[in-house]
């Protein structure tokens, strides 16, 4: 099979829909090894496209394919460098809401209402840690305002659906005291785009 | 405590963000009898200053800047009318804002607050600002700077219509642009046709300074 040896290095925030999206997709998943790295890179985009490009040339230099599942993600081209000069490619793309929701959908969304504040299934799940934590939230509460004073509305892009999330990401709207709102994405975005990458990497 | 002593307690006190403490202590200056501009350039200044550095090396992370902002911000309360009072001249005007369809603003927000402390009477216009607000807010103020903040890559383009809407107004040349953010590099800075950009706020502060000096010299020719 041409494809095994197919290696996707996934940002941590998206890691656990890309192995349901090549569950799903029987032709990209098959023998396709998923890497992570850490979520929590996005708060300090810059370091994102040398831990990829660590990780890319190592395994290239083992002999395998490499994809990347992240988009620009705040690298602001930096990113796309990395993958130039290793002949690898990336989901298109700003963010992973583009990627799950499309861009169109994205672009009208914050067209409508600058200030939304974006939720995905990884950010529901994980918005203590990864924000409230990360943001230093839990230690100066005193800065809620400072944070999120200048948002509307809240508009979780929902990968997938369950009651647990959905009771979490009504305690996320309520402790930011706005509106939720929920587009139901699916993963379809993404596995077509790990489809359309590992096709072009694996031939 | 002597003057030393408190100039140096301030100093650590502002460093961990403490707000009350340093207002506490800033009153205490001002009975002993400490200028507000020696409060200013001899401990809350350097501490912020410190802070940005810490930032910069990854000793600090958002958070511990916010809070370090939030007690300057509060000494600044305490301090304003007192400057304007003994009549400190304000070394420039500085317009400042984050651009249309951005609302991130804590870096816009510490710019402001070294601004002022340096000296500068700073009019922030908050966010979300839109280009015929940035043409309104210098028509009113007459600012030497009219500063652009922008995080995303979707808000930078911002720039360029911000001194479109500028020079359509016949203003560009009366104001020097200042843009920055985190996305923002001095070759974009270029690009867009900017006067200045700085990463950070002290080097927001230095840059400022000697804009306006080629600002008031290119307005007396
Ligand atoms: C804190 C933060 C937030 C806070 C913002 C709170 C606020 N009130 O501003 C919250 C959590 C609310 C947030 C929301 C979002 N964010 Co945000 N956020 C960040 C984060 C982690 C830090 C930014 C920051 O405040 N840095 C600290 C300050 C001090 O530094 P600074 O901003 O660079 O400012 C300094 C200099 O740039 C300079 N400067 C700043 N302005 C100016 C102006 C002038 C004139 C000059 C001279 C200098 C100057 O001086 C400052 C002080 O030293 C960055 C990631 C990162 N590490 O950069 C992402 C980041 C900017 N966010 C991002 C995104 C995508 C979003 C959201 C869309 C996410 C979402 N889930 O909805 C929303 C934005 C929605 C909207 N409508 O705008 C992306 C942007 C990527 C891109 N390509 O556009 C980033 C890069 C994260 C990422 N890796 O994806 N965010």
């Amino acid at each position: 099979m041409a494809r095994a040896g197919v290696v996707v290095i996934a940002c941590g925030a998206i890691a656990a829909e890309v192995r349901a999206a090549l569950r799903s997709s029987a032709r990209a998943g098959d023998g396709v090894e998923v890497r992570t790295l850490p979520p929590l890179l996005h708060n300090h985009p810059e370091l994102i496209a040398g831990e990829v490009a660590r990780m890319a040339g190592q395994l290239q230099s083992e002999g395998r394919t490499v994809v990347v599942a992240y988009a620009d993600c705040g690298t602001y081209g930096a990113l796309d460098e990395i993958c130039t000069s290793l002949g690898i490619e990336r989901l298109a793309g700003l963010h992973c809401y583009d990627v799950f929701a499309g861009s169109k959908v994205v672009e009208a969304v914050f067209a409508e209402e600058p200030g939304t504040y974006v939720l995905t299934d990884f950010l529901v799940r994980s918005f203590e840690r990864t924000v409230v934590q990360e943001l230093g939230l839990d230690r100066y509460p005193e800065l809620w305002p400072d944070y999120f004073g200048n948002y509307r509305r809240v508009v979780w892009l929902a990968q997938r659906r369950t009651a647990d999330l959905e009771l979490r990401a009504d305690a996320i709207a309520e402790m930011l005291s706005l509106p939720l709102e929920v587009i139901d994405t699916g993963i379809t975005g993404l596995a077509d785009e790990l489809e359309r990458l590992s096709s072009r990497a694996g031939g | 405590m002597n003057e030393e002593e408190l100039l140096a307690q301030l100093y650590d006190l502002t460093l961990v963000g403490n707000a009350p403490a340093v207002l506490e202590l800033t009153n205490v200056g001002l009975e002993m009898g400490l200028s507000p501009e020696a409060l200013l350039f001899n401990a809350l200044i350097p501490s912020l200053e410190e802070v940005g550095a810490r930032f910069e090396r990854g000793d600090f992370f958002v958070p511990e800047m916010l809070i370090a902002g939030r007690a300057m911000a509060g000494a600044m309360d305490r301090l304003r009318p007192l400057l304007i009072e003994t009549g400190v001249e304000s070394i420039g005007t500085f317009v400042m804002g984050t651009v249309k369809g951005d609302v991130h603003d804590i870096g816009k927000n510490l710019c402001n607050i070294m601004l002022e402390g340096a000296g500068f009477q700073v009019v922030d216009l908050g966010v979300q600002v839109a280009p015929e607000k940035f043409v309104a807010a210098v028509e009113e103020h007459q600012p030497d700077i009219v500063g652009f903040s922008a995080f995303l890559t979707t808000t930078m383009p911002m720039f360029k219509a911000n001194i479109n809407a500028l020079e359509k107004a016949g203003l560009r040349d009366k104001v020097m642009v200042m843009v920055g953010g985190a996305p923002v590099t001095q070759e974009y800075a270029d690009a867009v046709g900017a006067d200045g950009y700085a990463a950070d706020a002290s080097t927001a502060v230095n840059r400022a300074k000697e804009l306006v000096k080629k600002h008031r010299l290119v307005g007396q020719a």
